[in-house]
């Protein structure tokens, strides 16, 4: 067990995986000697090598058309995209490519591509590097999509995203990266698409994931010292989704609340909402509220506190759950 | 001074069979080729072509949902694909059965996603030919990772003739001005890929004539990325084989990228839902005839290497065997089970797919008399 940062935890990931299997190539922007922008793949190019620590040419299509054929040839490429708003260029080759590849060669050929994107606000950064774009990724059959929220999870999940036979498109709360946490190598992991509960509570269910996770967190202990219990839920897996763990927490608490950064609608709260009054109609005793961005671009970053959900904003929203 | 000063002028072709049917050489482009290895060639044309017009017959009698003829085209894709060494890998577009042909993908198999049974449905590497691509110049891309994992396996410039190996991207001229194709281009010249990339310039994409796509010829653009291009006869065999022999040979040994464009004409329709009539001349198609890509080596098997009758009757006799072989393939293509869009999915199946399926079958159970 040692704490470490999830940045460190991802680079921790990535060298595990490089060592276990030869076939493991990272390619991206600035990857090599930069260590990325963020620093993830530290260190990973000198040890590793230029042939396998790649970087890319600039163009996110040519980053992810070009791991699609190196998985043809039996490669398990990592791609890094650089930031959020730089995957669209990418977009086809992830959703008519990539996603659909194993399915079109009725299962002869697999596609071990994992595609890490650090994702999110927070960081007042301009305009395009603050984006959630998970929901479209989520829209689409043959990709998974898993998000971490703390560095043991960064470790786990993308050791076993970079194992998975199919393409793992791996959100990265960049916010959080420098949150430091224990991380025990040595664990066995929890299944890649299980949720977690990560503070039971009997009064609400908040439902989040990657960075909203600490800020969920943050309104449960602040309603705790008002006298309402609230379980937390870190989805972790947008793709598939693991309603079982949502449904049997709301069987519990009768109330609803989602909470992401991604604008709201059409976003994963509407499918988890939906999901929710399928099959837990009678369980509950408000209307599933959802707290998330507003349906505006990313604002200007001098005001985006005021815009991303916060504490006050999910306690709100608890409010009226509790309240109804 | 104007900075804008005369646009080059179209270049001669490169061309080792005449229209006519006449044998020319080529400084730059020597092809060592017996009269036996052109008659096996001519075959492989007159074979790809009557597929394609049965396909495209079986299209009009409802046995397929579309079809996307390469009429004119043979020689291009025969040359390029009779080319290829076995440990070569080739990247085609959706149009690309007379490589597909030279690759041994049996023609039924293409039919499978035109029919509607399928949406790909083999291994690309069974045969060393990718899935066929439909949106346009992905594939090119897609060629160019393969190639990055060729020189990662050290399958480039080894000097041993079974192992080094080639990756052949096609695409088209209105693929061209795809932002996948320049990127695939830039890739391959910072890396030095063995890719050879091919361009059938059948100067219509759609309705769309090649003027739309460029203002120099296609061949041409490969010099600002830092590699060769060259324009050869699309519609003569042997120098489309010389050609891409050489440009497949440069890949391998380590030399690099090459762009080969293969001026050649769509003499049929786009696909068999377009209507060429609405934005091109007959004339045009009448001009084109002229250089039809399969009479010209007839002529030439006629008049210079002696080839009888009796090699054509049996040629013929080959061609409508197929074209029947075919036919009662196609027809009999079995439709897929309505539980199957489920497979394939994922490698790694989902718990939650794997609800949706037990769901739908549940449904289809609950109809009296289902069988499913």
């Amino acid at each position: 067990m040692s704490t470490m940062s999830m940045a460190a935890a991802l680079n921790g990931a990535l060298r595990n995986r490089m060592e276990a299997d030869p076939k493991v190539l990272v390619m991206g922007l600035d990857v090599g000697k930069l260590g990325g922008v963020f620093r993830i793949t530290d260190g990973l190019q000198k040890d590793f090598g230029e042939d396998r620590v790649i970087d890319a040419p600039l163009g996110e299509s040519g980053i992810v058309g070009s791991a699609v054929g190196l998985a043809i040839r039996g490669y398990r490429p990592v791609c890094e995209i650089q930031f959020d708003g730089f995957v669209y260029p990418a977009f086809d080759q992830i959703v008519c490519q990539l996603a659909k590849f194993h399915n079109r060669s009725l299962g002869q050929v697999k596609m071990p591509v994992t595609i890490r994107i650090p994702y999110g606000g927070g960081i007042g950064a301009v305009e395009h590097h603050s984006e959630s774009p998970e929901a479209y990724f989520a829209h689409t059959a043959g990709l998974k999509v898993v998000t971490c929220s703390n560095p043991s999870d960064a470790y786990w999940m993308l050791r076993q995203s970079i194992d998975c036979d199919d393409p793992v498109i791996f959100f990265e709360p960049k916010r959080r990266y420098w949150a430091k946490g224990d991380v025990d190598t040595d664990a066995t992991p929890a299944a890649l698409h299980k949720a977690h509960v990560v503070r039971p509570g009997r009064d609400a269910t908040l439902v989040a994931y990657g960075p909203m996770v600490a800020t969920a967190l943050d309104a449960a202990r602040a309603a705790a010292e008002d006298g309402s219990e609230l379980e937390v839920i870190d989805l972790r897996s947008l793709s598939p989704i693991d309603t079982d763990t949502v449904v049997e927490s709301v069987q519990k608490t009768g109330r609803l609340v989602v909470v992401h950064e991604a604008s709201v609608t059409l976003g994963m709260g509407a499918e988890i909402a939906a999901r929710v009054q399928e099959r837990a109609f009678y369980s509950l005793e408000a209307p599933i509220l959802r707290v998330g961005g507003f349906d505006t671009p990313y604002p200007a970053s001098r005001i985006e506190e005021e815009w991303l959900p916060d504490v006050d904003r999910i306690l709100d929203a608890v409010d009226r759950a509790l309240s109804y | 001074m104007s900075l804008h000063g005369q646009v080059p002028p179209e270049p001669d072709l490169i061309q080792l069979l005449t229209p006519e049917g006449i044998r020319v050489e080529h400084p730059d482009f020597p092809l060592e080729i017996t009269d036996d290895e052109i008659t096996s060639l001519y075959r492989d044309l007159v074979l790809v072509r009557r597929f394609d017009a049965e396909a495209t017959a079986l299209q009009r009698q409802g046995e397929l949902g579309l079809w996307a003829s390469c009429l004119g085209q043979e020689a291009a894709q025969v040359g390029a694909g009779r080319a290829l060494r076995s440990q070569d890998m080739s990247f085609p577009t959706y149009r690309e059965h007379g490589v597909a042909w030279c690759q041994d993908v049996d023609p039924v198999t293409l039919l499978g996603m035109f029919r509607g049974v399928s949406l790909g449905g083999w291994n690309p590497n069974d045969n060393n030919f990718n899935l066929y691509t439909i949106v346009l110049g992905a594939q090119t891309l897609h060629a160019v990772g393969y190639a990055m994992g060729v020189v990662r396996d050290g399958a480039v410039g080894s000097g041993e003739k079974d192992r080094d190996t080639a990756v052949l991207a096609f695409f088209g001229d209105g693929a061209s001005s795809q932002g996948d194709v320049n990127e695939a281009f830039i890739w391959a010249a910072a890396a030095n890929l063995p890719v050879v990339f091919y361009c059938q310039n059948n100067q219509w994409a759609i309705s769309e004539s090649v003027e739309r796509q460029s203002r120099v010829p296609l061949f041409q653009r490969a010099s600002g990325f830092g590699f060769p291009g060259v324009r050869v006869d699309g519609n003569d065999v042997l120098a489309c084989l010389a050609v891409s022999r050489r440009a497949l040979d440069e890949a391998r040994s380590g030399q690099g990228p090459t762009l080969i464009e293969a001026y050649t004409y769509r003499m049929g329709a786009h696909t068999t839902s377009d209507d060429p009539t609405r934005y091109r001349l007959t004339d045009e198609l009448e001009t084109w005839r002229l250089r039809d890509p399969i009479e010209r080596v007839r002529a030439y098997l006629v008049r210079e290497a002696g080839v009888g009758q009796d090699f054509f009757d049996s040629l013929d006799a080959e061609s409508e065997a197929l074209a029947e072989r075919i036919r009662e393939a196609c027809r009999t293509l079995a439709d897929p089970g309505p539980l199957s869009p489920f497979d394939h999915v994922y490698a790694e199946q989902t718990d939650e797919l794997a609800g949706q399926r037990a769901g739908y079958a549940d449904y289809l159970n609950s109809f009296e008399g289902a069988g499913h």
